[in-house]
């Protein structure tokens, strides 16, 4: 099942040479593997999002290494330089090899 | 085959079926806990090594008290060009006291434009955060800040 991702581009309005900053989130609890079921009293196995990356075009522009430290819920916001109109798609990879990907399109003005 | 053979050999065959499950049992549930790691052993992990000097350069932004540990805004900023053969190659974030205190490491390349990385951490207690930038040439540059808890947010 994949998860809810959202990806989002500030200003809303840009052009090419503009540096532009890519919000981004993904649904998902983060397990560390150190909290306990408050009603079982067993340990959460742990679950976290491992890989994240980032490709503009063909081309791999950022990719993140992330530890069961981040927060639920990692939200990641990052610059990205605009050169050309290309899809930007995102990869959150989990520790149990499960995939989330989400596609949305730059399109400069002007 | 005789009587006396047949039964050594299916002896040892119920033996070993029976001891196997607790044997694998046993190495499944030594693996999966995880091991707690010093601030030493993370920066080794990173840096390999290498001297990490302290820089005005690498601008972390973070609260001074957080409220709540499970939800720590943390934003860095590194002044550096970011241009083909002179770049901030990536931005590191840990927690000292953190079980793990690698938080994330972000790559970056000179198709970003600007070296910059916002994200939301995890803090079990009091600690400093740190921001370790590792430039192109090998170079590591770090700031610190310290942020005080109020409830951790670890488990």
């Amino acid at each position: 099942m994949a998860r809810t991702a959202l990806i989002k581009v500030k200003p809303r309005r840009y052009k090419v040479g503009d540096i532009v900053t890519i919000a981004s989130i993904i649904m998902h609890p983060m397990h560390t593997g150190l909290q306990k079921d408050k009603k079982t009293g067993k340990i959460i196995p742990a679950q976290y999002v491992k890989k994240i990356e980032v490709f503009y075009g063909d081309e791999k522009v950022t990719w993140m290494d992330l530890f069961p430290s981040v927060s639920a819920n990692p939200f990641i916001s990052f610059n990205l330089k605009v050169t050309k109109a290309a899809p930007l798609k995102i990869v959150w990879t989990e520790n149990d090899g499960k995939v989330t990907e989400k596609t949305i399109q730059i399109k400069p003005k002007g | 085959m005789n009587r006396r053979n047949f039964l050594k050999v299916a002896g040892l065959a119920t033996s070993a079926v029976a001891v196997s499950p607790i044997l694998l049992k046993g190495t499944a549930t030594a693996e999966a806990k995880p091991q707690k790691k010093s601030y030493e052993e993370a920066l080794k992990e990173i840096t390999g090594g290498k001297p990490v000097k302290d820089s005005d350069k690498v601008k972390l932004i973070a609260p001074a008290i957080a409220e709540n540990g499970a939800v720590v805004p943390v934003k860095v900023t590194v002044n550096h060009p970011m241009e083909e053969g002179n770049y901030v190659k990536a931005i590191h974030i840990l927690a000292k006291k953190n079980f793990d205190p690698r938080s994330i490491s972000a790559h970056l390349t000179p198709a970003n434009g600007r070296a910059f990385i916002s994200t939301r951490i995890r803090l079990a207690k009091t600690m400093d955060v740190v921001a370790i930038a590792e430039l192109s040439d090998g170079t590591f540059l770090k700031a610190e800040k310290p942020v005080k808890v109020t409830i951790g947010g670890c488990g």
